[in-house]
């Protein structure tokens, strides 16, 4: 008795931490773990050994991983390259097709809220002669199909649009998109790290040419990812980026990581058969938080779509709040913050900014990302923690104060500093 | 970030939160940083006349956790001090204290700058001479 009495008395279904921050990654599902464990041991063999059986072994591991992927996004086993993640595979994409079509043409284009992995890439190709297109995206954070048809021009190689955005999880309009640049000519390349297993992807129906993947986000292993390369219609072509031994048709040389690979297979299985009853309980989860989160508190925003959105992601600002102070307040909840406290710079989540709000809100932003584990007595956990700090921090507000005395904050002189 | 306890400490249980009346000659604040930048601290200060000690400080901060301890220290440190032994102190001196990361140094100074702009407040308020270092801070 008396060592329980010093611990909290939890909800059932409730275990400290709680991890609701599945845009960054996700963790492994048992079953996955499971599929990849002999291929660390007895299965061990490397894929490209062909004379004997330890090879042969991997190499049918591997091809079967092959078809379950190529299978949850309706593409053919053959299209499917390895990588070693989601960064490597949008700079093999990109450069591989910059490089590849460079008589065709200079142009890229691309937007102003895709991750990093894709802007630095494009803003490379920038200094070797590239010419890079970015474009805005409107308030609700989805770009304008408009803007896009008058970007493309007859020196476009390239769009590269994102399906669904890790802060805000709002859904591109894919399929318009590929439908658009199909019409002109042109190769659409998209990262789908964040749609893939969570919301239906077709790369025939939504003429995707190249799609980027990971594992690690749909509750696989980390370190290894995959690019779709479609075949026909058109076929398309990269220049590798890595040589050597020339492996994935001369793509992307070195070994296979097969145990990783098996992973992200079994994992594309899971997420392709449990997808619509798994999307439908993780938008009644996040409902419920934005539900309970509204009933208690005034001045919060969702930031991007409402109805574009991924179903296990809620991006909202608890205006007059800090975000990483209030994170520090729910030190046992994982979630993450669009505020730039924790880094050296002053400048709040691009993203947020690209969506035009200000950056005292964008400070004020929390990225709930809700995944396969999370479950209802969580998210009221979460929920009851976090209106009670945020009722704190703002009884520690100077800016909740005077807007609640009737003060116009944009009126008043700050000291920029 | 991984904070020293003196900041967890001050981020739980912060000092003298609160407001005092602006109106009053006895009280001065400062207001110093701006809701873009992420952090806004006001803090106050209630001078004894006959005495220029700071009886009584209060602060609000909205910023993050080193910067709601920086404020929460400050109004600690200047409570029982002359102004002109207020005005000595420094940042490092709350960076020191709070053993706050590099990246963070910046609560620090925002804080300093609050003490200073509260007793440039009351300075102004009472007729008091500025001293050159707080007419610089004013000026910034």
């Amino acid at each position: 008795m008396s060592t329980l009495a010093n611990s909290p008395v939890l909800p059932a279904g409730v275990t400290l931490p709680i991890y609701m921050d599945n845009h960054a990654t996700s963790q492994m599902d048992p079953r996955v773990l499971e599929a990849m464990l002999p291929f660390f041991t007895e299965k061990f063999g490397n894929a490209a050994s062909r004379n004997h059986s330890f090879g042969w072994a991997a190499e049918q591991a591997v091809e079967h991983a092959r078809e379950q992927i190529a299978k949850l996004i309706g593409a053919t086993a053959k299209e499917i390259i390895f990588t070693s993640g989601a960064t490597e595979s949008n700079n093999l994409a990109i450069k591989g097709i910059a490089e590849m079509y460079k008589e065709r043409g200079n142009h890229i284009i691309t937007q102003v809220t895709e991750h990093k992995a894709v802007l630095d890439t494009c803003k490379r190709l920038e200094k070797h002669g590239y010419r890079v297109t970015y474009l805005p995206v409107k308030a609700d954070g989805l770009i304008d199909l408009e803007d896009l048809k008058r970007a493309i021009d007859d020196k476009t190689i390239l769009v590269t649009i994102m399906a669904a955005n890790n802060e805000i999880g709002v859904i591109q309009p894919i399929a318009e998109i590929g439908k658009l640049c199909h019409e002109k000519g042109v190769i659409f390349h998209t990262d789908g790290v964040q749609a893939i297993g969570k919301i239906p992807v077709d790369v025939n129906a939504m003429n995707i040419d190249v799609l980027s993947l990971t594992a690690h986000k749909l509750y696989g292993p980390k370190g290894v990812g995959a690019l779709y390369v479609r075949r026909r219609n058109p076929r398309v072509q990269i220049s590798a980026q890595i040589d050597g031994g020339g492996h994935e048709r001369g793509m992307r040389s070195g070994t296979l990581n097969v145990p990783s690979i098996v992973g992200f297979g079994k994992a594309c299985e899971i997420a392709r058969e449990e997808m619509a009853t798994e999307a439908a309980r993780l938008q009644g989860l996040r409902d419920r938080l934005r539900k309970k989160l509204e009933s208690e508190l005034d001045y919060v925003e969702i930031n991007g779509s409402w109805d574009h959105r991924l179903p296990g992601n809620l991006n909202m600002s608890f205006v007059y709040v800090e975000g990483e102070s209030l994170l520090m307040g729910i030190n046992d909840v994982a979630v993450s913050s669009g505020s730039a406290c924790t880094s050296a710079t002053l400048e709040p989540s691009y993203v947020l900014k690209a969506l035009g709000l200000g950056d005292d809100v964008a400070h004020s932003s929390i990225r709930f990302g809700l995944g396969r584990f999370n479950n209802e007595a969580e998210v009221d956990y979460v929920a009851d923690k976090v209106i009670g700090i945020v009722k704190k921090l703002r009884e520690l507000s100077p800016l909740y104060e005077m807007v609640k005395e009737g003060i116009d904050l944009s009126k008043i002189e700050w000291a920029a500093h | 970030m991984a904070y020293s306890d003196k900041v967890i400490d001050h981020y739980n249980n912060p000092r003298n939160v609160g407001q005092m009346d602006k109106s009053s000659d006895e009280v001065g604040t400062g207001l110093v940083g701006a809701p873009e930048c992420g952090d806004v601290m006001r803090l106050q200060i209630r001078v004894n006349p006959e005495t220029q000690v700071i009886e009584e400080a209060k602060f609000k901060t909205f910023g993050c956790g080193s910067a709601i301890a920086s404020s929460s220290l400050a109004t600690e440190w200047v409570k029982g001090k002359t102004v002109a032994e207020a005005l000595e102190i420094k940042n490092t001196d709350i960076v020191k204290e709070l053993a706050l990361p590099p990246v963070k140094i910046h609560c620090s100074v925002l804080a300093e700058d609050a003490i200073r702009a509260a007793i440039g407040d009351w300075k102004k308020k009472n007729g008091v001479a500025e001293t050159a270092e707080a007419v610089a801070v004013a000026a910034h």
